[in-house]
């Protein structure tokens, strides 16, 4: 809860630097106020886990939501870094979109720690109003307008789905409260209500997940969004939708029903091909990472399959795919920061004009891609050898196979990068880009030569 | 107001949630029209919203309605945010027909 209060004082301070005339300390003042909530985040480790009774219940502070929380805390503090010079031109609204950015990490931690439904919804709808804001905030860009009203459409769509699936587990059980509801859906003759509550309320987090069939919108808004909310979408918002259907079918029901996990491994395994098989043919780099993206998602999914032990796991690899996916999309914003277009053609040459720039971004396509060093791979590994342990030996199987088509588009950027000459010279990268991708990335490599630090965290 | 419920039954409450939020859904689905399709998604929302107030008064218990006015709360910030992005479309478009918006593809 502490945590949850001192973001979003941080969020009504930076409303009011602008009242102050602060707009130059903004940035470097919000990226130290994160440092030390994620200090606050961490020093919460040591407190019993027991559910925080001072607040009505809502929020449960565990292992699982502090480790998460923190994960969040550390990307967005690499997002604001890269807003400072990204909304250079917009000095006069800089803090609004940095005060949406830090609400936006309110709502994320409310949807890890919630502990009753409503703060479940209330998390949902702080993180994706805000999204919806920020996709559309190139006002005067048709691409980015069409790419808000999309994101807006579905995401509302999802949300009202996601409302009913609650009101139904509430009609079902009487309560709103995580702890109760569980207690009740193990006991005979719960009414039916409370698996189309639960299946509803699972679709509408597969539309937030971008996970195959439901994962359309993706590409457009990826594409349309302003390069660094796309980096937000991608990363951040991706890793808290995935913890959150995690926490909720852990929170929710004892034990998953062997129909319910048959549709996880079918969307798991559409999600990877289909993710995959559309990344290949793509020119626009933005558009490419969401269908990587997609495939992730299917990736990720497979930790649902052995809910009661994956947490570490799922935390290794959502921590492995967001700091891989920052990395990138610092190169990507510093390289097409005056080009106006994300095609493959920017990145013509890269390897000879900016060769630090280029590494960091061949080892994050890498560490996607799963090549070992990079935490990508052991990510990976121990996903399979979970679902191995499990009994899912073909859902690995097609994870495997999709992981070595995965590594024909990486390598398609990667290419360009060293082989072809570069068209343009390229202008000077400010100092922040090269500093978030090194640390995003030196972060990935350290989580890949020692994976026990995340991975007994949570255990 | 228990005895009303009694006599009416909370399934035929249901029947018509559900019944109001197929029609928001395939509000959704069908119609081109931005500002019918957000009249949809709030018939969606209200539709929820009676469901929670029938199951409040079904088990006798306040958080029901507690949890509408969290919903009204944020299905009006919800459109606040979606008319703003209507009204950038309509100045840069001119329509808001949701068909013009094909600019992103592939």
């Amino acid at each position: 809860m502490q945590v949850l209060i001192t973001i979003v004082s941080l969020g009504v301070f930076c409303l009011l630097a602008e009242i102050f005339n602060l707009r130059k300390l903004l940035v470097p003042v919000t990226v130290i106020g994160l440092l030390a909530i994620l200090g606050i985040s961490l020093n919460l480790w040591a407190i019993d886990p027991s559910i925080d009774s001072n607040y009505a219940s809502m929020i449960a502070v565990d292992k699982f939501s502090n480790a998460f929380n923190s994960l969040f805390i550390v990307l967005t503090i690499f997002l604001v870094a890269l807003s400072g010079d990204f909304y250079k031109e917009h000095q006069t609204k800089i803090s609004d979109f940095i005060a949406i950015k830090v609400f936006l990490l309110a709502g994320a931690v409310a949807m890890v720690s919630f502990s009753n439904l409503a703060m479940f919804f209330l998390g949902i709808e702080v993180l994706s109003i805000s999204l919806y804001v920020l996709a559309a905030s190139k006002r005067l860009d048709i691409k980015s307008n069409e790419a808000g009203m999309k994101y807006f459409l579905l995401g509302s769509f999802a949300s009202g789905i996601i409302l009913f699936g609650i009101c139904l587990i509430y009609g079902a059980t009487g309560y709103f409260n995580v702890a109760e509801i569980k207690d009740l859906s193990s006991g005979a003759g719960i009414p039916v209500w409370f698996p189309i509550g639960m299946v509803l309320m699972i679709i509408g987090m597969l539309f937030k997940i971008a996970a195959a069939p439901f994962h359309f919108w993706a590409p457009d808004v990826y594409e349309g969004s302003p390069s660094i909310t796309t980096a937000t979408m991608s990363t951040l918002a991706k890793v808290v939708a995935m913890a959150t259907l995690y926490k909720l079918l852990s929170g929710l029901s004892s034990e998953l029903i062997p129909t319910f996990e048959m549709v996880i491994v079918v969307v798991s395994i559409l999600s990877m091909t289909i993710g995959n098989i559309m990344a290949l043919r793509q020119d626009n780099v933005k558009r490419m990472l969401a269908f990587s993206g997609i495939s992730h998602a299917g990736f990720m999914l497979m930790a649902i399959l052995s809910l009661s032990t994956a947490a570490g796991t799922l935390l290794y690899y959502t921590a492995a795919y967001a700091l891989a996916g920052i990395a990138s999309f610092a190169v990507i914003i510093a390289v097409t920061r005056d080009s106006g277009n994300e095609l493959t053609e920017n990145f013509n040459g890269l390897g000879k004009s900016n060769p630090l720039l280029a590494a960091v971004l061949t080892a994050s396509l890498l560490s996607m891609a799963g090549i070992p060093i990079f935490s990508g791979f052991f990510a990976k590994f121990m996903l399979f050898s979970d679902a191995i342990k499990a009994g899912y030996l073909f859902l690995v199987i097609v994870g495997v196979i999709n992981s070595i088509i995965s590594v024909g588009y990486y390598f398609k950027l990667i290419l360009a990068m060293y082989t072809k000459e570069a068209s343009a010279e390229k202008p000077a990268v400010p100092a922040v880009y090269y500093l978030v991708a090194v640390s995003a990335i030196v972060l990935n490599i350290a989580l890949g030569l020692y994976p026990s630090l995340v991975m007994n965290l949570l255990n | 107001m228990n005895n009303i419920l009694n006599q009416i039954g909370i399934e035929n409450y249901i029947f018509l949630s559900v019944l109001l939020f197929c029609i928001g859904v395939f509000g959704v689905l069908y119609r081109r029209n931005a500002i019918i399709v957000f009249m949809s998604i709030e018939i969606m929302l209200n539709a929820v919203n009676l469901l929670f107030v029938a199951f409040s008064t079904y088990h006798q218990d306040a958080e029901g309605q507690v949890f509408v006015f969290f919903s009204m709360a944020v299905a009006a910030a919800e459109v606040a945010v979606g008319l703003a992005i209507l009204v950038s479309v309509f100045r840069n478009l001119g329509s808001i027909d949701i068909d013009n918006l094909k600019n992103l593809k592939g």
